[in-house]
């Protein structure tokens, strides 16, 4: 399987595999296999499209379609921490606009650019299913809600 | 239609019959009551995306798309109502407001449904304000041009790949607005069948890229053709201006082509309208090869004709390509008969003819084509139906997509757009073996079972249990094919009667895919041993084989390159050396024999009339789309005048139909051998390996897709395919380049007996181990064909 | 603190501390629905019964009555069906399957077992939104424990039923919401709605017939199963049983997750969340989530909370994400943010909702900065009515309805956006 010089590890592999496992059909791992070569090269290269696409006997093309479809996959490189700010109406009524400025004034960055040091990318984002706690933002996997312009530099010190 | 099984419907106040369970359209259609449409298309699935064939339907709330809304007893719909042309509108305006409106530069103008639409639905100025979206270029290769910001989305194109071609080349990337047809990496859409998105797109996003900007559609002329170029016998249009081919596009068939052609059937006109053409006769001088008349170009080849003749009919010789036209074969065979002579064949690849005699009146496919989707099951024997006949493997595809089981065997497997259940590589030398074992595995006994030697002696529990598993799961219901690989074996004749035999035993329908009109040339008599219509010859010249090894007074080459398309071009250049006289017919320049004295130019099956022979036995007629060029002539012109020059009898033919009356219509195909005896010749190789000494490989020769005949070998866009650069590759098993320390070695000499050369390594895990797969329709690797083993040796 | 109104059924007793959890589920009474369903074989129509009698709606939206889409499924088909939980949850200002997930998920393990038997599904899957990370560990969490337990598996309990259920996480896509984009993705495709007939019922996950509902849908079945049909009915109003989770965001001083019977007056509601953020007016509610029409303050203010109430004001319980906007709230910028979303959020396929959606947004960006003209009032109007109704999915009537409000109700602060011809 690796023959063609599949970049996937072999723990990944296994990952997919028992992931497949659950449905009838091999495709149906294809979310979790990008997200679990995303979480180990950090986006979704070329390799991985062809890795994934071996590996689940799809064709690359279709692959591809999936990973540029969703929100959470990168075709480019990103920053090791994307960081989600929601800016839809419920986070906009309190606040959202602050919060973004003043994050992508602390990072140097504008929205959709990367920090100098590779650290965080800053995306604006659509509702995240948080607004009983809006203001918020996604780092990573965590949500950080009922934010503040000021514990931002604590929050975004987490990680490193 | 019957009245229990149909539903009626009401369209535009007009009762509509229709099948249950079909779609408003459908049902709109076949009443000729126009809904627009965009994404809807018959041949694909529904996509209900564009939103341009919405209708009101009695109390369904909301307009809905005719192309999706199955109907119902009783089911009243408007397509001209307020409510659905206000929807129709709507639609139009969305379409339209992202789209460049550039008709007069585009290559659709004229031919295009959005074009047509916004006229009929459209509103006159656009209360669209923003800025247009614009997408960036798409290099899809040599065959499609692309105009991406013309894209309605409508998906066809993606579909078509997905569904019907099984090669997804083209997919919808992102989502939105910001959606975009694309292929992965930016790779090329040049699989077999991939011009077919040019006709499926509804606007200009994609068109030819040959064809681009070299005509207006109201300036084309339409013909009607068959393509000459595999064995199906598709029915193309040749649209022409300007005094030459400018496109080529399919015409409906549904019992052979469907609405389909092969990108070989599409572009191969390319090579038609080359500058390469031959347009004046030549014969030998002192300084060469000089132009003359016809007049003289005639009678000097009567004239070398009737000197051979009159020593002995066996000094004339005759090889013409199969992708003649059955009036050039039965023309030709009759002047050769008519000299006495038989030695005339038209199956310039085949090696082995010993069942010559027990064969069936002209080869086929005893199952109709449009009846392969619904079999159970195939078995494909040194067969690749993607490059042999491209449409016939979509039609397996729809088999095996509705559960049918493929199996196959072969020296290569190659990857095929559909899946296969089993497969099994063998030696090319082991071929009769494995499979006389698979027929005795199918209870075949009697003397097949002697053609099984080696370790292929006990077929249970072995590598072909796959293969067995398939003929059982096919119950009967199948057919047995046999492609190139296995008709161009050195044991030919053993395996097509391994073949017959295993037919009958399961009771599957058996099949051969002879290359181009091979059916038409049978037919009419281009053989050694038959005479037109299967008649027995008087004398049974030689054979395309044996005829290499003759020395002769007068040879004619009709069609074909001989340095390329012959099994043996070596042995084939020697027998020219010898002869005499050479008669050329040649539609190309760079295609006319070295030996050649005299030189007729005929034209190609774009310029002439003509009759072909498919695989089901189905004669159809192709009309000429262009006068000849130049000074050329139809090649049935040339050789009944020729037959005048000979002072022939029976050779006053006012036209074309006064020759196609002499040959009746053959019968329905069946491959059953003629007298039944089923004695197995035994095997023409021993099954022993030839190739011993460790750097020795196995020869494996294949045409490539686009080297078939002199025609598509020409065609530049074609050329400039993946398949197209073919040639330029050898392929082996990686398993061998890693054993030989070859990994990682991009080029390798291949040296042979009789012939060598430097190719480019590629890895291709259905080459059978210890073998090496070469294309052998350039003139480059012409020359393997004339070798069974080769050395390799890494180039640095 | 608990509101004396609030009435928990969906979200568990405020003061459990880990409700997560197996142990803590059942001590409030969980899992004896499925206990008992596993032990008396009870007859799967006796299930359906009981969730029709209960006045249970779908909470993904639509309201559509949960009993009888159950009753949908062929009920004698072989082969296999599947129950699906549509934890996808993006339709912004909603956020209370989150909160179930995190605090509850046993629960909703025990409704798709109790609906899954009901249909005859052997198998189900919870597609959980993929931002979801914590409330998608909790979940998987709670499997391994009901698996752990024997409540999910083969021949449960010796009953000779099997019920076993897997998550699959998305990856941030809102059409992945609808069911029909939700069953598509599920199966490892883009997000894209099928067209409708054929509905899941016939044809739907992996090509077998399937329902779909909503997490707070599922997690409504074992309390009824447990506590009879009539208790539940009981709690709401007419035509809308229950109990609500309104999640309430925006201008509020307390926003949060309320489970309130249907039927609050929205009075109530604003109470409970503490009422308007710093004691301003209130201008605007939109009561489902940002697709619904937008009902202005003083008209909502006399209107009770559930599905006939809303709509005689021309608006929509949606999935009762209740968003409030304050008198400082500019209607052209909300409106702004809600027509990108959709346009963003489009799938493409449609050509109404993927051309119109960005026109929509365009223009009225155009008006938000003071280019637009007064014809585009009137053709934002017309083209969002050119949307509406005419796609294969509801996005394309989500991304109209908003327009066609806000102009209806707050026509004048779009107009005062619109430079005058003399000024320019
Ligand atoms: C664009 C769109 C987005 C939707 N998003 C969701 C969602 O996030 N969660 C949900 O439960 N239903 C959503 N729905 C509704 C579902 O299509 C479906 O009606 C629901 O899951 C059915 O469950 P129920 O009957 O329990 O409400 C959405 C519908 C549309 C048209
Ligand atoms: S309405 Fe929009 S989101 Fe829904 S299917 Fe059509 S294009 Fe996709
Ligand atoms: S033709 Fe019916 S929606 Fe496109």
């Amino acid at each position: 399987m690796t023959e063609s010089g599949n970049v996937l590890p072999e723990v990944i592999i296994q990952k997919i595999e028992a992931e497949a496992g659950k449905y009838p059909t091999r495709r149906a791992a294809v979310k979790s296999a990008l997200r679990y070569a995303q979480a180990e090269f950090g986006w979704i290269s070329e390799d991985v499209v062809k890795a994934v696409a071996e590996v689940l006997d799809l064709e690359r093309i279709e692959v591809f379609e999936v990973a540029s479809f969703y929100d959470m996959f990168y075709t480019r490189p990103v920053g090791r921490f994307p960081v989600r700010v929601c800016t839809n109406v419920s986070c906009l009524l309190r606040g959202a606009d602050d919060i973004m400025n003043s994050l992508c004034q602390r990072l140097g960055v504008e929205a959709g650019e990367t920090t100098a040091d590779g650290r965080f990318t800053v995306f604006p984002a659509e509702c995240l299913g948080a607004c009983g706690g809006a203001p918020m933002m996604a780092v990573g996997d965590d949500y950080h809600e009922d934010l503040e312009a000021g514990g931002l530099d604590e929050i975004l010190e987490r990680y490193q | 239609m019957d009245a229990q099984t149909t539903v009626t419907i009401v369209i535009d106040g007009r009762e509509v019959e229709a099948q249950p369970g079909s779609m408003v359209i459908e049902a709109a259609d076949a009443a000729n009551i126009y809904i627009p449409r965009f994404c809807y298309h018959p041949k694909l699935s529904i996509a209900a995306n564009c939103r341009m064939c919405l209708v009101e339907v009695e109390k369904a709330p909301k307009p809905l798309p005719a192309c999706a809304t199955p109907v119902s007893e009783g089911m009243i719909v408007q397509t001209r109502s307020a409510t659905a042309v206000d929807a129709q509108q709507g639609t139009m305006e969305f379409l339209l407001i992202n789209h460049p409106l550039d008709c007069p530069v585009c290559d659709q103008g004229g031919e295009c449904p959005l074009q047509d639409q916004a006229m009929g639905y459209g509103q006159d100025s656009s209360r669209y304000q923003e800025d247009k979206r614009a997408k960036a270029p798409l290099d899809l290769g040599p065959l499609v041009a692309t105009a991406m910001t013309r894209c309605i989305h409508c998906t066809r194109c993606v579909r078509f790949g997905r569904e019907i071609a099984g090669t997804m080349e083209l997919g919808a990337t992102g989502r939105g607005e910001d959606m975009t047809i694309e292929t992965y990496l930016d790779g090329s859409v040049d699989s077999e069948v991939s011009g077919n998105i040019i006709d499926l797109c509804p606007v200009g996003a994609l068109t030819s890229k040959p064809y681009r900007f070299t005509a207006r559609p109201w300036e084309l002329f339409s013909h009607e053709g068959i393509s000459p170029h595999d064995s199906l016998g598709t029915n193309i249009t040749l649209q022409t201006a300007h005094q030459a081919v400018k496109r080529v596009v399919p015409r409906n068939n549904e019992e052979i082509n469907e609405c389909w052609i092969s990108d070989r059937d599409r572009f191969a006109y390319e090579g038609a309208e080359c500058d390469d053409r031959l347009t004046q006769p030549m014969i030998r001088r002192k300084e060469g090869l000089v132009q003359t008349s016809w007049e003289e170009a005639l009678a000097e080849t009567a004239a070398a004709m009737r000197e051979a003749a009159e020593q002995d009919g066996s000094q004339l010789a005759a090889l013409i390509h199969p992708m003649s036209s059955m009036e050039e074969s039965f023309l030709l065979q009759k002047i050769m008969r008519g000299l006495g002579s038989d030695q005339i064949d038209h199956r310039l690849l085949q090696r082995d003819f010993s069942d010559d005699a027990t064969a069936p009146a002209y080869p086929g496919l005893e199952v109709a084509l449009s009846d392969i989707e619904s079999l159970k099951g195939i078995l494909l024997v040194g067969c690749n139906p993607r490059k042999e006949a491209p449409l016939l493997a979509l039609r397996m595809r729809k088999m095996a997509e509705q559960g049918g089981v493929v199996g196959m065997l072969g020296s290569h497997v190659p990857e095929l757009n559909f899946s296969v259940c089993a497969s099994h590589a063998v030696k090319p030398a082991d071929l009769p073996s494995a499979f006389g074992a698979l027929a005795r595995g199918a209870g075949v006994s009697d003397s097949i079972a002697a053609a099984a030697s080696g370790h292929y002696g006990d077929p249970q529990g072995s590598e072909l249990d796959g293969l067995l598993q398939v003929l059982s799961q096919a119950g009967g219901d199948g057919i047995i094919l046999l492609g190139q690989g296995a008709l161009n074996h050195p044991a030919a004749g053993t395996v097509r009667t391994i073949a017959g035999r295993l037919a009958e035993q399961t009771g599957m329908q058996l099949g051969v895919l002879s290359p181009a009109n091979s059916a038409g040339a049978w037919w009419a008599g281009a053989v050694p041993h038959r005479t037109a219509e299967a008649k027995p010859a008087k004398t049974a010249g030689a054979n395309a084989s044996q005829m290499a090894d003759l020395t002769v007074h007068t040879v004619l080459l009709y069609g074909l390159e001989s340095s390329i398309d012959h099994s043996d071009p070596v042995r084939l250049e020697g027998m020219l050396d010898r002869a005499q006289r050479v008669v050329s017919f040649s539609a190309f320049r760079s295609a006319v024999s070295d030996q050649a004295d005299i030189v007729l130019p005929i034209a190609p099956y774009t310029e002439f009339s003509g009759r072909y022979l498919n695989c089901n036995g189905v004669v159809q007629s192709a009309n000429a789309a262009l006068a000849p060029r130049g000074n050329s002539r139809p090649g049935w012109k040339v050789l009944r005048v020729l037959g005048n020059f000979l002072s022939l009898v029976d050779f006053d033919y006012d036209d074309l139909e006064q020759v196609g009356a002499e040959l009746s219509c053959p019968p329905a195909v069946s491959m059953r051998s003629a007298d039944g005896s089923g004695t197995v010749p035994v095997p023409a190789v021993d099954g022993s390996d030839a190739a011993t000494a460790e750097d020795l490989f196995t020869l494996i020769a294949e045409r490539s897709i686009y080297q078939a005949d002199p025609i598509v070998r020409r065609s530049n866009a074609l050329a400039r395919t993946r398949d197209g650069s073919a040639e330029a590759f050898c392929r082996f098993h990686p398993g061998d380049l890693e054993a030989a320390g070859l990994s990682g070695v991009s080029q390798v000499q291949l040296v042979g007996q009789h012939h060598q050369a430097t190719l480019q390594v590629t890895v291709d895990r259905g080459v059978v181990r210890g073998s090496v797969l070469v294309f052998v329709g350039s003139s480059t690797t012409a020359g393997f064909g004339s070798d069974s083993v080769v050395s390799v040796r890494p180039v640095t | 603190m608990s509101d004396p109104s609030e009435i928990r059924v969906c979200l568990p007793p405020e003061d459990a501390t880990t409700p997560w959890t197996l142990s803590s589920y059942q001590e409030r009474g969980g899992y004896q629905a499925w206990a008992e369903v596993l032990r008396n074989q009870t007859p799967r129509e006796e299930i359906i019964e009981t969730l029709k009698a209960s006045g249970l709606r779908g909470r993904g939206g639509a309201g559509f009555p949960t009993g009888l889409k159950l009753s949908f499924m062929p009920r004698d088909a072989q082969g296999q069906k599947y129950i699906v939980c549509n934890s996808d949850e993006s339709e912004p200002g909603t956020f209370k399957d989150r909160d179930i997930l995190r605090f509850n998920p046993h629960q909703v393990i025990e409704g798709m077992a109790l609906a899954g038997y009901a249909i005859g599904a052997t198998v189900g899957f919870n597609y959980i939104r993929g931002e979801y990370y914590e409330p998608w560990q909790r979940f998987e969490a709670a499997l391994a424990e009901a698996r752990q337990a024997g409540l999910l598996g083969e021949d449960l309990k010796g009953s000779g039923i099997a019920f076993e259920l897997h998550s699959q996480r998305g990856a941030g896509a809102y059409i992945c919401g609808e069911e029909t984009a939700l069953l598509e993705s599920l199966e490892g495709k883009k997000g894209l709605p099928r067209f409708k007939p054929p509905f899941p019922a016939q044809v739907g996950a992996f090509g077998k017939p399937t329902t779909i509902n909503n997490t707070e849908t599922l997690a409504s079945i074992p309390p009824i199963i447990r506590n009879g049909a009539e208790w539940f009915s009981r709690i709401g109003v007419e035509n809308s049983g229950g109990t609500k989770i309104y999640s309430v965001s925006g201008h509020v001083n307390r926003p949060g997750n309320y489970e309130v019977p249907m039927g609050i007056p929205f009075r109530d509601l604003l109470a409970m969340a503490g009422g308007v953020q710093d004691g301003r007016t209130l201008k605007a509610v939109i009561p489902g989530g940002s697709s619904v029409p937008v009902v202005p303050g003083d008209v909502i203010m006399e209107c009770t909370m559930d599905y006939d109430g809303l709509s005689q004001v021309g608006s929509a319980l949606g999935a009762g994400s209740v968003i409030v906007m304050d008198e400082t709230t500019c209607m052209v910028e909300v409106l702004e943010r809600i027509s990108f979303f959709y346009f963003a959020e489009s799938c493409g396929q449609c050509t109404p909702c993927r051309e119109g959606t960005g026109w929509l947004y365009r223009m009225i960006r155009r008006i938000r900065t003071g280019e637009g003209t007064h014809e585009d009032l009137d053709r934002l109007k017309s083209v969002a009515d050119r949307i509406e109704g005419r796609t294969i999915c509801a996005l394309g009537d989500a991304a109209a309805w908003p327009v066609q409000s806000f102009l209806k109700h707050f026509r004048h602060e779009f107009e005062a956006m619109i430079p005058r011809k003399d000024a320019a």
